[in-house]
């Protein structure tokens, strides 16, 4: 009976296992594929076989000099680095104070700021363009990191928040009998302890921006001055698309971001959720 | 000359912050006179300026004569919406969005609740089968359905390949061609990027439930079927409702994975509202706008859906 149980229990795991392992395969094969694609040799493209017949590793060293996406990854370096910035610099001091002074207006601050989240770049496309337009702001940088900060702000705030509330205000209140302005006591008690939910609001807003498209798409026209998410999809337009340098490009903007991701994954969740679950 | 003077300012400087020990309390006061707009006003700001500001200029542009390079020619009436609802294509691309829209989310929700439920066992390698969800959810969503693009290519793709050798098809077919063979690949594909936020979600809310609860439904003999659908389930309607709204408004709004795989085409055979009101952008910006007048009000309702199912309902 015992060993009946046990045997049971172990078909059970070996079920989840193989069933498990075999998802994680089906969720690799699109990557692994822009991997092998991105080492074909240019005149194997068209061929139908699983593996090329020459791994040509070269590419990942020709698409630099080949394709504009030097350009293009500093154009998305600059826009997540800046957008996470500026996105830190306005949600923090609006989390900290939403999370310790009850004031009039803050649940509505709050939800407008919620709200945000729900209004999706795509849905206000035509009024980007037309407002960064009409502002002579099309073109540039800086218009895509103040859009994609603004963007960002509510899984900023709303993490930030979160994180800053479960530490308790009487360190705070501790430091400012000791002589210490709030803001002093906000950088020396606070931030350390809220040290995660920083890090994590840094790195899902940084990927956030990194992958972003449609505002690139609308708000750019030079090619040089496109972020790498366009400057791929833009190489689908060539006469005859190199695939292989296309998906070598895709490969160096994935790799650091999966990694990026991969440190806050616990927190994540929390932080898309936290103004919603009951 | 100013570096010189710097160094005893500074010492001044250090001796107030200490001499102002007692009045700590005194400058805390005087933050909370000035209000709470130094704090929030830049982020009121920054919504202002890129979320609030562009709905105003999709009303205006609909309503406005526009010409060519841009330039407002003041007010123009309805004419746009006229022109928009006459669109053959409009009756099209809304049906298709909204099927879109409901199948993505529907397959989404099911498949995660699976999924959730499978990587909330205990089983060798459950980390490692976890991470490789964060794969298809880092990666750009363009990227991904370039990448699927690719893999159903005529010619070259690894997906015909693979369906000839195991004999599902009997030649090569151009999937992204045209719209009846394209779209069941891009709700595949737009599943396949929302399934890992999805199950994650689902599976914090499943991580939630205590143990106990189980216990007490095994002693009192439910099976496992009768455990999930009386106990996990109900216990996780309120991530199961977030998560359900959230991927609504995104799915509702996707723009990269049509465009990455079909641009919307052929023609806007395969165009949501979102990937139409781009397309309509190039020729007609007045009729684009409409369309994103339209749009946006479904938005709203979302909103208003989001709100109803969220914590809000119960505080306000």
């Amino acid at each position: 009976m015992l060993i009946q149980g046990r045997f049971k229990e172990l078909s059970r795991k070996t079920v989840f296992a193989v069933l498990a392992w075999g998802l994680a395969a089906f969720f690799l094969a699109p990557y692994l594929e822009m991997v092998i694609t991105a080492v074909r040799p240019a005149n194997e493209l068209r061929d139908n076989g699983y593996l090329p017949k020459h791994f040509q590793w070269g590419n990942f060293v020709d698409v630099w000099s080949q394709t504009t996406i030097g350009q293009n990854l500093q154009v998305s370096l600059l826009v997540a680095g800046g957008a996470t910035l500026l996105t830190l610099l306005v949600a923090l001091p609006a989390a900290y104070y939403t999370a310790r002074i009850r004031f009039r207006g803050r649940k509505i601050f709050l939800l407008l700021v919620l709200v945000t989240q729900m209004f999706q770049p795509a849905a206000l496309q035509v009024g980007l363009a037309r407002e960064f337009t009409s502002l002579g702001m099309m073109d540039s940088d800086l218009t895509l990191i103040i859009a994609n900060a603004a963007f960002n702000l509510a899984f900023a705030v709303w993490i930030l928040s979160a994180y800053i509330s479960s530490i308790p205000a009487e360190l705070e209140e501790a430091a400012m009998i000791d002589g210490t302005s709030r803001v002093g006591a906000l950088f020396k008690v606070t931030l350390p302890l809220a040290l995660p939910g920083v890090v994590t609001c840094v790195i899902f807003t940084f990927i956030t921006a990194w992958n972003e498209f449609i505002m690139g798409l609308i708000l750019i026209n030079t090619p040089s001055k496109q972020p790498l998410t366009v400057g791929i999809d833009s190489m689908i337009g060539a006469y005859n698309p190199q695939w292989n340098f296309m998906f070598a490009a895709s490969v160096v903007a994935i790799i650091p971001v999966v990694i990026l991701f991969a440190s806050i994954e616990r927190h994540v969740v929390s932080g898309l959720t936290a103004g919603s679950v009951k | 000359m100013s570096q010189k003077t710097a160094a005893p300012d500074a010492a001044t400087s250090a001796k107030a912050a200490k001499a102002a020990k007692p009045t700590a309390a005194g400058g805390r006061n005087s933050l909370a006179r000035l209000g709470p707009l130094p704090w929030i006003g830049p982020c009121i700001a920054l919504i202002l300026l890129v979320v609030v500001w562009p709905v105003a200029e999709m009303v205006l542009t609909s309503t406005h004569k526009i010409s060519g390079l841009g330039i407002d020619f003041g007010f123009n009436g309805l004419g746009r919406y006229q022109k928009l609802f006459s669109d053959a294509r409009l009756g099209t691309v809304m049906t298709w969005t909204l099927i879109w829209t409901v199948l993505v989310v529907g397959f989404t929700m099911v498949i995660s609740l699976g999924l959730a439920q499978l990587y909330n066992q205990q089983f060798p390698g459950r980390k490692y089968t976890r991470w490789a969800l964060i794969i298809p959810w880092a990666a750009s969503v363009i990227v991904t359905s370039i990448g699927f693009r690719w893999m159903l290519d005529e010619v070259a793709g690894v997906l015909n390949r693979m369906m000839l050798d195991l004999g599902l098809i009997h030649g090569a077919e151009n999937w992204t061609g045209d719209a009846a063979h394209a779209k069941p690949w891009l709700i595949f594909v737009a599943v396949f990027v929302s399934l890992p936020f999805t199950t994650y979600t689902l599976l914090a809310g499943l991580q939630t439930v205590p143990g106990e609860v189980y216990e007490a439904a095994r002693v009192d003999g439910a099976s496992s079927w009768q455990t999930y659908f009386r106990i996990t389930l109900p216990l996780l309607r309120p991530s199961f409702l977030v998560a359900l709204v959230i991927n609504l408004i995104n799915v509702f709004n996707s723009f990269p994975v049509i465009w990455g795989m079909t641009q919307g085409g052929p023609n806007t055979d395969t165009s949501t509202s979102t990937v139409f009101m781009f397309i309509l952008g190039q020729t007609d910006v007045g009729e684009s706008a409409a369309m994103s007048v339209v749009n946006f009000a479904v938005v709203i309702v979302m909103v208003l859906l989001f709100l109803k199912v969220s914590r809000w309902n119960e505080e306000s």
